[in-house]
Formats: structure tokens, sequence, C-alpha cells
């Protein structure tokens, strides 16, 4: 933000360097867990472990929502089913300390970070317990705790938001890096646009992550952008792109690591695309059925993150089946007490409505308060479907 | 006459137009080829085909930002914003650009153009699939704003809206899309902008109320005549151009006025109209004029059935227009 000395009206457009082509797809995974030698980035065993585990439960948790959605026990979810590697390999490269400005498909995030699996499920149910107090939707998550910045629905807001928070850490001579998310449709939106340019031109400590799942509900990615990939788009910007397969976590970590790195150094954003797929529904209300072939959802079924980053595990004899039953048991009792409690609470209060719209209520809403009440006891209705 | 829902209303009037005038292009997010989240495009593509009905990248601001273009340079374009809470990356283009396109230019050029968005709450979708944003487009001159509230109303309003030389905020009451089904006139049937429609006669009291909340107004309605008044709704259909003499000869008669509005209470429509109502027939009011409206907070998802108003809220409203 050193915009107060005069500057010459050409200049060199020299952008970090990240040493990847955005043009090609970066991947260390192969066949089998096999890695060519000098491309593994050596995580230690107990570390891939702890993605291993937060890749399950973040696939357990969501199995578990959706049934609950279907049985009319929560209103809509979201599933991020194929892209646990996506982002959740990428959210590892940064310090607890770093911040996350989230879409709404990367839950596996909080469950990494250690966010309490029954807040979680109390924003699901929309109920006293819940931190955003029953206001959104399901899936549309805060927590500060984790840093983790509170989710919105219109598509691609929270960029912007992230390069202006990565401005402020540099004005405070704070360390802190910022990695935020969006999904391939997000990149036709100004939002995505705006973040790139600010973000190279006040060279801010931001790694940009879409998240390619090749679908924006039915819209498929040609119809999104002409451009070769999204990645490459970083390059009209100054800022270095990277495109990574998107089910490889080793390959997800290595390439966010030097970028986030980089952004630490005071080098400026990346922006990363992770290539993967939604192999879900785009939420509990759609279905994929109507407008993409089956096949091609098979085919993505067959690279499952969860699945390759396992087969590595084994080739380094660090996988055992009682490890796997201990991950999925943990995962299981933790999210069924999580239901059982969130069923047990109430929904909001009323006066919880007419709360935190402003630090102190106006006059108005005081008014409309007591007017609400006058009703008597107002209990809120059923948990009705979202049709979308 | 058929019966139809909304939506399929939505759908017939597209469809009437498309096939009469192929300026007419249709095109949004999800819009062509899986015919749009809630159907309301259904079919359109295969008909017309993809040049005429089109998926576009996620970009409202590219999606109405062209649609003028397209008007700019002689077609109809109607496109579709997902929902009405998705529409302000487009705002810049609608208040600034296509509102004010006939006036700035002196005539010269023009942007008749249908924006067509699914509004309102009542399907719990929280504070962003559930908005009714009416106030700030009926707020900019240049714009008209329709807000059906019937299968047939949508049909003959949307065809009048595409018909129109400027251009309109459709805006559809997702909540009752599917619930509500009505005789729908076949072909090109059309209801003029600026007509209101008496919903129910009466001569106790007069409601104001457009969309989703119609239906709300009519269940209140049968209530209160249970208990000996006869209210008369007016259903204005356009916000924009307003039909001031139905209002004010309703409320000429009965002397009293209830708006009810799902929007948020200040600054709102509810209370456009009832200033006019001060204004132009104070004289014959023999009560306040009465809001009934959404609160001032952010659309609510668990307690979104406290939020809307009610038919409960509708009954004290009239009420308190005797009790005073
Ligand atoms: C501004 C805005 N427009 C439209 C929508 C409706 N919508 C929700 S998700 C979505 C598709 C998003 O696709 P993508 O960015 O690829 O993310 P993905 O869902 O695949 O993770 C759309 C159009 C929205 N939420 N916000
Ligand atoms: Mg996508």
């Amino acid at each position: 933000m050193s915009t107060a000395k005069k500057k010459t009206g050409t200049k060199t457009l020299k952008g970090a360097k990240s040493g990847h082509d955005g043009r090609q797809l970066f991947s260390i995974l192969e066949e089998g867990g096999h890695v060519a030698k000098g491309k593994d980035p050596k995580i230690p065993k107990d570390e891939l472990i702890r993605l291993y585990r937060a890749m399950i439960t973040t696939r357990i948790m969501e199995e578990r929502a959706l049934n609950l959605q279907r049985q009319g026990r929560i209103g809509f979810y979201v599933p991020c089913k194929g892209q646990e590697a996506s982002h959740i390999g990428t959210a590892y490269a940064l310090k607890d300390s770093d911040w996350v400005f989230p879409a709404y498909r990367q839950p596996g995030i909080m469950i990494l970070r250690g966010a309490p699996m029954q807040q979680i499920v109390d924003e699901w149910y929309g109920n006293e317990g819940d931190i955003c107090k029953g206001r959104q939707m399901p899936v549309h998550y805060s927590f500060r705790q984790i840093h983790f910045v509170s989710i919105s629905s219109p598509i691609g807001t929270q960029m912007t938001q992230a390069v202006g928070a990565g401005m402020a850490a540099k004005y405070r001579k704070e360390d802190t890096v910022f990695m935020t998310y969006c999904g391939d449709g997000g990149t036709s939106e100004n939002d995505f646009h705006c973040s790139l340019n600010f973000g190279g031109v006040y060279k801010a400590p931001v790694v940009f992550v879409v998240e390619n799942n090749q679908w924006a509900i039915s819209t498929p990615l040609e119809t999104q952008t002409a451009s070769e990939t999204l990645a490459s788009k970083a390059e009209a910007y100054g800022i270095p792109g990277v495109r990574v397969d998107g089910n490889d976590i080793l390959a997800i970590y290595q390439v966010t690591k030097e970028a986030v790195d980089r952004a630490r150094r005071g080098g400026g954003p990346t922006l990363i695309e992770t290539l993967t797929y939604r192999v879900g529904p785009h939420s509990s209300s759609d279905d994929p059925s109507r407008y993409r072939d089956d096949a091609e959802v098979q085919s993505w079924m067959d690279k499952d993150p969860i699945e390759r980053l396992k087969a590595y595990l084994k080739k380094k004899r660090w996988w055992s089946q009682e490890m796997e039953d201990e991950i999925r048991e943990t995962a299981r009792s933790e999210i069924n007490a999580a239901i059982r409690n969130a069923e047990e609470k109430k929904p909001p209060s009323i006066s919880s409505m007419f709360e935190d719209v402003y630090l102190e209520k106006t006059t108005q809403l005081v008014e409309q308060e007591d007017y609400l009440k006058s009703f008597g006891d107002n209990e809120a209705n059923q948990i009705g479907e979202f049709p979308l | 006459m058929t019966e139809m829902t909304l939506l399929q209303a939505v759908n017939d009037a597209l469809r009437t137009e498309m096939g009469r005038d192929d300026r007419v292009l249709v095109f949004g997010e999800d819009v062509g080829f899986n015919g749009g989240v809630f159907r309301a495009t259904e079919g359109l593509q295969k008909e017309f085909g993809e040049e005429r009905c089109f998926d576009t990248p996620l970009s409202e601001c590219g999606i109405i930002g062209t649609a003028i273009g397209m008007a700019l340079y002689g077609l109809r374009p109607v496109p579709e914003i997902q929902f009405m809470d998705f529409i302000y990356p487009a705002f810049d283009q609608i208040v600034s650009e296509a509102a004010k396109m006939r006036y700035r230019s002196g005539g010269e050029y023009t942007c008749p153009m249908v924006i067509r968005t699914p509004c309102g709450g009542g399907i719990r979708g929280g504070h962003y699939h559930s908005q009714s944003a009416e106030a700030y487009f009926c707020h900019t001159p240049g714009l008209k704003v329709v807000y059906p509230s019937t299968p047939s109303d949508v049909k003959g309003l949307l065809i009048s809206s595409i018909r129109d030389e400027d251009p309109v905020i459709f805006l559809e009451p997702k909540r009752i899309y599917r619930s509500m089904k009505g005789e729908v006139p076949e072909g090109e049937y059309t209801v003029p902008l600026g007509k209101g429609r008496t919903v129910r006669e009466g001569r106790d009291c007069t409601i104001v109320a457009w969309g989703a909340m119609v239906d709300v107004c009519e269940k209140a309605a049968v209530e209160l005549a249970t208990k000996g008044k006869e209210v008369e709704i007016i259903d204005p259909r356009t916000l924009v151009p307003l039909d001031e003499s139905l209002i004010l000869d309703s409320v000429r008669k009965t002397g009293r006025l209830v708006v009810v509005s799902e929007a948020p209470r200040t600054g709102g429509f509810a209370g456009e109209i009832a200033a006019i109502v001060a204004e132009k027939a104070i004289g014959s009011l023999e009560g306040p004029i009465i809001r009934v409206t959404g609160f001032d907070v952010p659309f609510p998802y668990t307690l979104e059935g406290v939020y809307m108003p009610d038919p409960r809220r509708v009954v004290r409203g009239v009420e308190d227009s005797f009790n005073w």
C-alpha cells in the first residue's frame, strides 16, 4: 500500500515466479500409491494420518448430513464428496494462525482445524446452539475460533475480502497468510477478477484456491470460460498460477506450501487451480442425472482422493485395518452424539432474531420485537424442504 | 383455459412469446439445458434451440450487461437472475444503465428487456434465497416493477412485460411457484401493466398486498369475515407503474387501509402506498394506516415462520385500524 510515492507510467510487469506452469497439471501420487523418485514431499507419518482422518471424517459427516436431509431432519446440505483433498490439502499448508475465507464447499477445513463437531451439527439444525443463531441456511458456518470467516451464499464475495485482510495484515506488519476459495463458476464473477487484480497490485499475502470441480450446478466448465485452464487466468494479473491434480493431496500440499511461503515472504498472491470433480449433487435439492453422464461420474469415483492417499499409506506400510476402523468408528460416534444433542436443542429465541443487526437495537427494532412477542409463544415452524 | 401452477404459467408465457417473436431470447445461469433451477424455462432450449435459450457463465453483471447490449441492438432479451438475492452484482447495470438509457440519450436508445427473478421468502432459504427487494428497484426511475400473485396474472403480465418498450423487473413469488394453481387463458393472453386487481370486495377495510402476500391476506379475510369484518383486497400487480386510483377508490369506500408486505419495514414499498393514501385520501380515513411487514432484520432461517407476515398478523393489522 505504498502509493504515496509518485510512480512512472511505465513498468515491467514482473510477478513472482512459481516454477509451475498454469497450463500443466502437477501431480505426485501415481497409480497404487507410487511416487516418483525425488517427488515425495515427505509429510511425516502422523501428519499424513491426520490428513487421512480429516478426509474420512468429512466424508462420513456428509453421508450423515445427506441422510438427515432426506429424512427431513435438516433442511439442506451441500456435499463436497470427491473434493476432500482439494480443500483439506490446501488448508493444511497454512499455520493455525492463518485465516481462511471459504466458499460453501470446504467443510473439511473445519474438521482439519478442529472445529467442534457439535457446533458444526448445530449449524445444520439452526438451533439455539448454533454459533450463527439459526440465521443462515445449513453449511453457512462462521468459526472465528479457527479463523474461518463467515460464509455467505453470493458467489465470490469472499475473495476480495481476503485480499483486503491481507492488505491489513501487511499494514500491521504481521505475517498472517489468507487463503480463499471459490469454484470454477466463481471465476466468472466480478469479485474473482477484482481480487486477483488487487492482490497482484498490492502484493497481498493471499492464496486463491479455485476448486475446479468442473460443474457449476448444471453448467459445465466449457460454458464458464474460453480459457484453456483456470490457473492461466493468473498470468493476466501478473501473479503465478498453478494447476494441480485436485485429488492428489501430496501434490496439493506441495504447491500450496510454496504459495503460502511466498505470500508470507512478501512475494504476493498465487492462484491455485485444483482440478477435481463434484462427485455428488450440487446440493441436496439437485438431481445431476438430469444434466450429466453417469460414466463421467464413475470415472472420477475411480480417482477418489481418499483411496489415493490410502494407497500411498499402504505403500509406506503406515495403514492398517485397525487404524481404518478406529478412524471411522471415532468419526461415526462423534457425529451421532452431536446429532442426538442437536435434536434436543430448541430453536433460537424470538429475541435473538432482533439481535446483532446492529451492536445496539434501534428503537424500531425494540418496537418490532415487542410487537412480535405480543402474539404469545411462537414456536418456529417445521423444518421444510428447500427446493434448490 | 388450462389449469397451471405459477411456474407453468411463466413457462407458457415465455414459450408463447418466443414462438411469436424471434427477437425474444431467454438466458441465465442453468436456464438452458437444465431448464432453470426451478424449471421455469424447461423445454425452451429444446424447442427453440441453443441460440434462443442458453446457459451463461456465473455472472449476473455479465447476464444483465449483455442483455442491455442485445436490447440496444434490437432484441428482446429475457434474462433470468437465479434468485433475487443474487441480483446485486448486476445492480449497477440495472440502475445506472438499463434504467437511464432512454432518458440520458434523449430517447435515442432504449432497453426493452425483462429481468425475471424468483423472490420472496417461505422456502426456508435463509438470508440469500428469500429476500423481497422490490423497493430498491421501485426507487429507480426508468424501471417498471411487476410482482404478480396468480398463475393467470403471471402469464398475462409477463407477456405484456416482454412487449413493453421499457426495462421491467419481473418478480416471481417462489413460495407459491408450485403450490398455487389456477386457470390460465391459452395463447397470447395479456394483462396491462399499471392496472391493479380487486381480489375480494368488502366495505370495512382495504388491504393492499402483492406477490405471495395476497394469498396470506385472502386467508386472513376469511377469518375476518367470521368476525364480521368484510375486507377488500387490492393487488396492484405492478408496483411501478402503480394503479393509484384503484387503491384510492377502495380506501374512499372503506375508510381504512392496511398494507401487507413481506419485505423489511423501513423504506419498503408499503410505506409508499401509505404515503400516497395519506396525501390523497386522508379525508376518507377513519383510522390509522397500518403496515404489516417483515422486520428490519436480515431474513432469518430457522425463524422464517415468525418473520413472514401470516394471517394472524394481517387480522391484527385490520383490528388495529379499528382500535386506536
Ligand atoms: C452471485 C450468485 N449467483 C448465483 C448463485 C446461485 N448458485 C449457487 S452455487 C452456484 C454454482 C457455483 O458453482 P462453482 O462456483 O463452480 O462452485 P461449486 O458449487 O461447484 O462448488 C450458483 C449459480 C449464487 N449463490 N450467488
Ligand atoms: Mg464448480
